[in-house]
């Protein structure tokens, strides 16, 4: 089970409440204060796709971000709610469909270049971000 | 924390002063003003980071978007920033070849090339 669950409407508006819960539950867990900035970036590129895919694919439903603190190591996944399936992982369509689409790319390209354990998966319920840090024990639950 | 933006003519360049965190959300504002300064004939521009605290990929498209306006025009966009953090998504992005990054507004101001 994950540590914390955040559910939050596609705006654009709510990465950045995304960004400051997943650094918190980052620090909390003994992330590297080092390595807080990099989890910040990570989790607003992938909740910053998420959004994008949402509103271009019209999907309702909320972002997923699961926070998962483990014994060595803490986890981040971002659901983007969209199956697998012809046209999800398109670009966007229209005015500035390019920008749009650079702007997509950048994002994953930021992504891998700032974690060195990442996952992206596709499944019946959409596709996952998994982005993995280590934690040093000594910083654990520090006060 | 929102977006702040002020701009100042320099003799033949416009320096833009961004404060703040340029996200998803804020990226428009800094797209809008880049915009209307090149259609208001501006083409070289500064864009001065020393007070941006957060820079995401949006915020990279923007910057990419408004270079490529101002070198239709034959113009310029140099930007300015000391911060480590900032700069490593410039490194990490392979932008530091694109865009000539200075210390200072006055070295990017005096730079002719």
């Amino acid at each position: 089970m994950a540590t914390v669950e955040l559910l939050f409407s596609a705006l654009p508006e709510h990465v950045r409440t995304a960004r400051l819960v997943a650094a918190a539950v980052a620090r909390r867990a003994g992330v590297d204060e080092a390595v807080l900035d990099e989890v910040r970036l990570a989790v607003g590129e992938a909740c910053t796709r998420a959004v994008g895919l949402h509103r271009m694919n019209e999907v309702d439903q909320p972002v997923l971000v699961r926070l998962t603190e483990e014994e060595k190591k803490f986890s981040i996944e971002v659901g983007d709610g969209i199956p697998a399936g012809p046209g999800a992982s398109g670009g966007p369509a229209g005015a500035g469909a390019d920008e749009a689409d650079d702007e997509s790319r950048m994002g994953l390209a930021v992504i891998s270049g700032l974690v060195d354990d990442v996952e992206v998966t596709t499944g019946p319920d959409g596709g996952t971000i998994r982005m993995t840090w280590p934690v040093s024990p000594a910083a654990v639950h520090q006060v | 924390m929102d977006l702040s933006l002020s701009t100042e003519t320099v003799g033949d360049r416009t320096v833009v002063r961004v404060g703040g965190e340029i996200d998803v959300y804020t990226a428009p504002k800094l797209r809008e003003q880049l915009v209307e300064l090149v259609n208001d004939g501006s083409y070289h521009l500064v864009v001065d980071m020393e007070g941006v605290d957060f820079l995401d990929s949006t915020g990279l498209g923007v910057l990419v978007g408004g270079l490529k306006r101002v070198r239709a025009h034959e113009g310029s966009l140099r930007l300015v920033c000391n911060q480590e953090r900032i700069l490593k998504i410039f490194r990490i992005t392979g932008l530091t070849k694109v865009f000539p990054i200075h210390t200072s507004v006055d070295e990017a101001v005096s730079a002719t090339d």
